[in-house]
């Protein structure tokens, strides 16, 4: 156990150490919630005025939308680095040492988890430039940065088993494009629940989109009801266990394939 | 945990004789394709032992059983007296692998790839430290060793990966060719260093190559593998003697002229197998004294020009040719 502990930080160190030395990656990981920030902020601006989002301007409902929009991208494409890595044999040299495999999955998702958590506090600074206000406090951006780590481990998980079972590259695109509007949509990321069809309202009540959305805005929002928070962060903590099990796995039907 | 069979890196207890054992070893791939038909032999300690065959032979799939990648689905591997299917994690210790594909990190330099791999290993901070040093040197990567190993040329990216393959002492290094796509000079250095490491840490090595001189130079013993089945091993020049015959080597004048060259071979009785060289045939005869006049006899009567021709002692690749039943180049191209 501690030797997976050990292992896990070695694997999150290396990759860590990628970032550092090519920063662009993450800089380019910000320039989609920036333009959302900025584009969906300013075309929406006036939706506050049909009721229903209380008295909070846009800007502050929509950011912790685009927080968990922006781990939700960035772990969907996780697979492709698993994809990258097997491609140049990296992968295979890891599984033939002693390195436990829970500690490669876990390398990878603390690493992500890390950066998406530094890319947050960004867009909450640049959300806070452009007039979003956070009566929440520190415990709030905690909660929002929280969340959106949680659905980066989740879905990072579903994405790397994925590349590890199927192998290829465009079938990975494929689902995601398939899969992660919807997901955004199909919550109360952009839109008040209240405002929109019923059976979006029943679907995002199963969506861990709209959980992690949930739990982040009204953290930020001033006096947020603790429980309803905690139960929605609870629930993302074992969906994102549970897939990294599944990621854990799927190595067996890796290697079984060989 | 421990059980009596342990033989753990760096004590010393007495080695088995046979470094790697194979026996009967079995895999099939879905839709019934059989990789491996019944594969066995036996690498005695501190010797090379060379694995050959064309593409599809079962080469790679044996090598990814025997480093514990993949599962065999029937058979038995014992590596240092340790079973691949059994114990996987022990087996992982005691062995260091270089694939095809290369395994090293080019986000990382080249002592960072090196220090990772040796913790993974669990080295000690002091030990693995001093082990980073001397495979440097050894290798010969100290220019670079500080430098991201993605901007690596080819053969300095082997290097680096032979030596990540070797930070933890392994008893047992797998090379799966090792020198595929890199220059000749290159190539060769890097087979003075294999051949040298050896040596110097007493090594048993298992490889795969398609360069059959190669084998020839460094094997100790030679395994050829068709279809998954072994179909010939022994030292190379006890295969060469087993042979008895001669190698005929027509160079043609003519590039083109090759397929030509070979279908006029073909349909001589005492020509055996005929492989295309380059600008040249290859022929394997009985007596070369005998077979040379008949073999410029069939090149002109069907209009083929010969530049020279060379009458040699077979050699690994006609050993190759007479078991395979094809050449290795042909296939791998």
């Amino acid at each position: 156990m501690t030797e997976t502990i050990t292992q896990s930080w070695y694997m999150t160190a290396r990759l860590l150490r990628g970032t550092r030395r090519e920063p662009l990656f993450l800089l380019i990981g910000l320039v989609q919630p920036a333009v959302w920030l900025l584009i969906f902020g300013q075309l929406f601006h006036r939706v506050t005025d049909l009721g229903g989002f209380g008295s909070r301007s846009y800007i502050d409902y929509l950011t912790p939308g685009v927080l968990v929009m922006m781990a939700l991208t960035r772990g969907a494409w996780s697979g492709g680095d698993v994809l990258i890595e097997l491609d140049r044999g990296v992968l295979d040299r890891f599984l033939i040492s002693p390195v436990s495999r829970a500690a490669l999955i876990a390398g990878h998702l603390a690493s992500q988890a890390i950066t998406v958590a530094a890319q947050s506090l960004i867009v909450l600074a640049l959300a806070y430039a452009v007039g979003a206000r956070f009566p929440g406090g520190l415990a709030g951006v905690a909660v929002v940065v929280l969340a959106a780590m949680l659905i980066v481990l989740a879905v990072g998980s579903l994405s790397m088993a994925f590349a590890l079972v199927i192998r290829r590259a465009q079938s990975l695109t494929a689902t995601i494009q398939f899969v992660l509007l919807p997901l955004v949509f199909l919550s109360s990321a952009f839109m008040d629940a209240r405002l929109a069809a019923g059976w979006i309202r029943q679907v995002a009540r199963f969506n861990p989109v709209d959980w992690a959305v949930f739990a982040g805005r009204s953290a930020l929002a001033a006096d947020p009801d603790w429980r309803l928070v905690f139960m929605r962060l609870l629930w993302l903590a074992a969906l994102a266990l549970g897939c990294g099990l599944v990621a854990v796995r799927s190595f067996r039907a890796y290697q079984r394939s060989l | 945990m421990p059980r009596a069979v342990a033989v753990s890196p760096g004590t010393k207890t007495p080695e088995p004789v046979a470094a790697v054992e194979v026996r009967d070893l079995t895999k099939r791939y879905p839709g019934d394709v059989r990789a491996l038909d019944g594969v066995g032999f036996t690498v005695p300690t501190g010797t090379v032992f060379g694995l050959l065959g064309p593409n599809g032979a079962g080469k790679s799939t044996t090598m990814k059983i025997l480093t514990t990648l993949a599962r065999p689905d029937s058979g038995t591997v014992r590596i240092a007296g340790l079973d691949v299917v059994a114990e996987p994690r022990r087996v992982r210790r005691v062995i260091g692998c270089v694939t095809q594909r290369s395994g090293v990190d080019p986000a990382a330099t080249g002592r960072e790839n090196l220090t990772l791999q040796g913790r993974l290993h669990g080295m000690s901070r002091a030990e693995l430290a001093r082990r980073v040093d001397e495979l440097v040197e050894l290798l010969d990567v100290g220019a670079v060793a500080e430098r991201v190993a993605g901007g690596y040329s080819g053969g300095t990216k082997r290097k680096l990966d032979i030596a990540m393959s070797l930070i933890h002492r392994p008893r047992v290094l797998f090379l799966d060719e090792p020198t595929t796509g890199l220059d000749p000079e290159i190539r060769s250095e890097i087979w003075e260093h294999i051949a040298r490491l050896a040596r110097q840490e007493r090594l048993t090595i298992l490889l795969t190559t398609h360069y059959l001189e190669e084998a020839d130079r460094l094997a100790d013993r030679v395994s050829i593998l068709d279809r998954g089945r072994v179909v010939a091993e022994g030292s190379p020049g006890r295969l060469k003697d087993d042979l008895n015959g001669d190698a005929v080597v027509v160079e043609l004048v003519e590039p083109g002229m090759v397929g030509a060259a070979r279908r006029a071979l073909d349909g001589l009785t005492l020509v055996r197998e005929v492989v295309a060289e380059g600008v040249a045939v290859r022929a394997r005869v009985d007596d070369a004294a005998v077979a040379v006049p008949q073999v410029l006899a069939a090149l002109t009567a069907d209009g083929v020009a010969a530049a020279s021709v060379t009458v040699a002692m077979p050699s690994l690749h006609d050993v190759y040719l007479h078991y395979a039943g094809r050449s290795i180049r042909e296939t791998e191209r």
